[in-house]
């Protein structure tokens, strides 16, 4: 039991870091567009929350032009997406066992 | 108490992965009704092409008037515009309702994968047609659908790859009959259509 626990990762601990994975997992990128109509979240709780991911190196954010208009990408990384998945397979673990 | 949190989590997690990543507002219904176009498009035509019920099948001796080539393209180019217009129109309905905008990154990617199968074999038709190639021009347009139908699947509704490949068996079973390629028409565009937009619409709509 506290193996599985140990999977549980505080990262991910927030519905908005949540969907933040949950869609970089399937999407090769997401712009920040994208992400706040899926989420429903404000800009700033978008990004605050985008940023804490980034601190842990689990997502990449790009920051481009596209015309005279900035556009923020995000994107998954290695380690992210295996974090991700080890969350999810504890998750899994935990309903299963009660 | 934590466990409904993380079954909550989950089904999250699940719907999330499911809404960035294809488009679901397709409507069944639209499926239904497009079915239905083309079956009335399949006995116009039928009427406009056999006067006699005994050439069915005979496509070597048959013979179109210009007059009767010119009314079934109006016939297939209307049926073609009235079902993609439904389709539209009921996926931005369904879309409404369940709070999403109908212009996404899903739409386009399936709206692009959708096309490149489609536009292919709508120019490779072309070009038959131009060589006076007819005998093959149904089987194709079975064939080149239900590709882009399977490959656009990716995007959207799972089932829709069952259409699809239900498409390409229909357009090679018909490259066998040729000269019935109109009764293989009704039953794809027709029966099949009917069929598994009832499936979708039961299985993911209805309430």
């Amino acid at each position: 039991m506290k193996n599985i626990i140990q999977h549980i990762n505080k990262a991910f601990d927030h519905r908005i870091r949540l969907g933040i994975m949950s869609i970089l997992m399937v999407n090769e990128s997401a712009d920040f567009a994208t992400l706040k109509e899926l989420l429903g979240a404000t800009d700033g709780n978008l990004a605050s929350h985008a940023k804490a991911l980034e601190a842990e190196e689990y997502i990449a954010i790009e920051k481009q032009f596209i015309g005279k208009k900035p556009n923020t990408s995000y994107k998954a990384t290695k380690l992210g997406k295996k974090a991700f998945q080890e969350h999810i397979e504890a998750l899994e673990k935990l309903i299963k066992k009660s | 108490m934590e466990n409904e949190k993380y079954l909550n989590d989950l089904s999250e997690i699940k719907n999330l992965m499911n809404r960035s990543s294809r488009f679901l507002s397709l409507s069944g219904l639209s499926g239904i009704l497009a079915g239905t176009y083309a079956l009335i498009g399949a006995w116009l035509a039928y009427k406009t092409i056999y006067f006699d019920t005994s050439t069915m099948g005979a496509y070597k001796n048959l013979v179109i008037s210009e007059e009767a080539v010119i009314r079934l393209l109006v016939i297939a180019a209307s049926v073609a515009i009235i079902s993609l217009l439904t389709g539209i129109l009921l996926s931005v309905q369904k879309a409404k309702k369940n709070n999403e905008t109908i212009w996404n990154s899903t739409a386009r990617r399936l709206v692009i994968n959708f096309l490149i199968p489609l536009v292919t074999g709508g120019f490779f038709i072309l070009f038959l047609i131009e060589k006076e190639m007819l005998g093959l021009i149904a089987p194709l347009t079975l064939i080149f659908y239900g590709l882009a139908c399977v490959n656009a699947s990716k995007y959207t509704i799972g089932g829709v790859r069952y259409l699809g490949l239900t498409f390409i068996v229909l357009g090679l079973v018909s490259t066998w009959f040729l000269g019935y390629g109109l009764l293989f028409w009704a039953l794809g565009f027709g029966v099949c259509h009917i069929l598994y937009g009832s499936i979708m619409y039961f299985k993911y709509e209805r309430n």
